[in-house]
């Protein structure tokens, strides 16, 4: 379905923001386009993450942040444009002037380097705390079982719900629950974590733990993408604040400066109206 | 049944002390209320309804055990003979069968309809389509006579050579045609049971196993098919038990099983009503067995799904046989004490 034939220019390297300054970064998006039906949702994307950085977008609901977001590790299929992340596309591989499409197995091969965070959790409720924990490590990546279960409950541990190991995901609140999907994603070390608005199925006393957790996140050098509404949450964390609205890329930089000084109307329409 | 009758006027209690709780609207005296004897509200047509059932099934019993007609002592004479025992062998067998293959295959439909591949999507329709449209029966006797169309059967290359033969009235036996029409029919029907419970697991479950890495049969066997379990039981079990029924549809083969057995019984006899009672008890009595272990296999299923899980009726059964003796140990007190016993809510711990 790809009428990708040529791929396009390295990006150029003399970017300077995050922390990644000077390497190639960790996230290449280049071009992306999406429709549903006659609904444009990206109308070419271009997004840089150095390693290392948090990146946040921001922008009204339906201007395609969470379809970039799925689009990076290929949970929806791309009409045209591609991602590369550490080097390596995603969904395809490129021999000479060609791109051959992956097939699932390889993509799912790839997925295990890409951390996803859902809004809705997505916990599997039959499982419990531990068994949801070591899943993917041992199905994905063949990890020994003792293996597994060690680093799951060292990460349960990282998030506090080190006791919860054996309790099922209904018997937890929200708030411990994405705590829970953060350190299962995070059981498959992955070089990229994204989040799609991970506190907004939230009540608002439990976003703060959340939030906690993915600070603490940032503060280790993690390379993060992070949709969410929370300005707060952007101004402290984020090394880049991306703004999108009806499926572009609108603003982009520091949040000092896309948050208190934009340079765009649809960015200070948008600020005026969350903040 | 200490149920709480309508106390006797009690004696005015004391007004309670003024808490530190704002003080209640004005008008509205909670002291006063609570001195206040409640009546509960009556309702004399639930009793008037449930009188009228009662007698209609009084009457009833009472035939039963009047009607000679019914003729208990045959009933009990064939209840539990060799011929019948061997018969309830037959039809569980015939169940047990039907029940492996129809789902193993209706496993397999399901799965071709939910493929990728239109090919197998459709084909699979179509084996719905027709098998869910031929009555049972119909579908039975077809196949006993299969010899008719296909005197040999052989395994080979298709459209080559043909490496072993069989004839088809040795293979496919009165038995064999049984089953094969039992299962051929019962699989399109779990066919389509399982897909239903498949697809009502929340997209987003396998949406987050693709997105973790995990390899697509471990998705199906691990996180989707647990889940989708929950959904495919209850209507499962409603299949078995149609299937166990079913059974008696093959008395047409001549196959001895529960039902043909008592048809020949009471053809030699003449004692109908009983031999249809003597069929009619064990077909109950099975249908029971497989409820019970239907509740079970659910509640396993359940895991994860409830905050507390619920006690299972055998710890409710421990919990109510360990509660008996504090109960006696309450009446022996009553005796002694009458206006404790009064004060003591029954039953509920």
């Amino acid at each position: 379905m790809t009428t990708l034939t040529k791929a396009d220019p390295t990006p150029p390297a003399d970017r300077t923001d995050g922390a990644g300054a000077g390497a190639a970064p960790m996230v290449q998006v280049r071009g992306l386009h999406k429709s549903f039906g006659r609904l444009e949702v990206l109308r070419g994307v271009d997004l840089d993450v150095p390693a290392g950085s948090v990146t946040v977008v921001l922008g009204p609901s339906g201007s395609g942040k969470s379809t970039l977001l799925r689009a990076i590790n290929h949970l929806e299929k791309l009409d045209r444009g591609h991602v590369a992340i550490d080097g390596e596309l995603i969904g395809y591989r490129r021999s000479g002037d060609r791109l051959y499409e992956l097939k699932e197995r390889e993509v799912l091969r790839q997925r295990t380097g890409i951390g996803f965070v859902f809004q809705n959790f997505n916990l599997f409720p039959h499982l419990t705390v531990l068994e949801n924990l070591v899943e993917a490590p041992i199905a994905a990546l063949g990890r020994p079982r003792a293996e597994a279960r060690a680093a799951a409950l060292a990460l349960l541990e990282r998030v506090g719900l080190a006791d919860k190991a054996a309790a099922y995901p209904r018997q937890l609140s929200g708030g411990q629950q994405q705590r829970v999907a953060i350190a299962r994603a995070l059981a498959l070390e992955p070089k990229v974590l994204l989040f799609d608005e991970p506190t907004s199925a939230l009540d608002p006393e439990l976003v703060g733990e959340v939030l906690d957790v993915i600070k603490d996140l940032a503060r280790s050098g993690t390379t993060m993408i992070v949709v969410t509404h929370e300005i707060g949450f952007a101004r402290e964390v984020a090394d880049t604040v991306v703004f999108m609205d009806g499926g572009v890329v609108v603003e982009q930089g520091p949040p000092a400066e896309v948050l208190d000084r934009p340079r765009q109307e649809r960015t200070r329409a948008f600020l005026a109206k969350v903040l | 049944m200490t149920t709480s009758t309508p106390a006797p006027p009690s004696p005015p209690r004391p007004a309670p002390a003024p808490g530190p709780s704002p003080a209640p609207g004005p008008g509205l005296d909670a002291a006063e209320l609570a001195g206040l004897r409640t009546v509960p509200a009556r309702h004399p047509w639930r009793w008037a309804a449930g009188a009228a059932a009662l007698v209609v099934l009084l009457q009833f019993l009472h035939g039963l055990a009047t009607n000679p007609g019914w003729d208990w002592a045959t009933f009990r004479l064939y209840f539990t003979a060799d011929t019948i025992l061997q018969a309830i062998g037959r039809t569980l067998e015939l169940t047990a069968y039907g029940t492996v293959l129809g789902f193993a295959l209706g496993a397999v439909v399901a799965g071709m309809r939910l493929s990728r591949s239109a090919v197998l999507r459709t084909i699979a329709w179509a084996y719905v389509w027709v098998f869910r449209s031929i009555p049972l029966i119909v579908q039975l006797v077809f196949w006993f006579n299969l010899s008719y169309l296909y005197k040999r059967f052989g395994f080979g290359i298709p459209f080559g050579p043909t490496f072993g033969e069989f004839e088809t009235v040795g293979v496919l036996g009165a038995l064999g045609a049984a089953v094969l029409g039992l299962g051929l029919h019962q699989a399109a029907f779990a066919a389509e049971i399982i897909r239903g419970g498949i697809i009502a697991v929340e997209a987003g479950q396998r949406e987050a196993a693709a997105a973790l890495g995990i390899p697509r049969w471990r998705q199906a066997w691990r996180i989707v098919l647990p889940q989708a379990m929950r959904g495919i039981l209850p209507a499962a079990a409603n299949e078995v038990i149609s299937l166990l029924k079913g059974t008696s549809v093959v008395y047409v083969m001549a196959i001895g099983e529960l039902f043909y057995q008592a048809q020949v019984i009471y053809g030699r006899t003449g004692r109908v009503v009983p031999l249809l009672m003597v069929a009619t008890v064990w077909y109950v009595v099975l249908t029971t067995v497989l409820s019970i272990g239907q509740y079970y296999v659910e509640r396993y299923f359940a895991r994860g799904s409830r905050r507390t899980p619920p006690p299972g009726p055998l710890h409710r059964l421990r919990t109510l046989l360990r509660s008996l003796p504090v109960r006696t140990d309450a009446r022996a007190g009553a005796r002694t004490d009458a206006r404790t016993a009064v004060r003591t809510p029954g039953g509920t711990p």
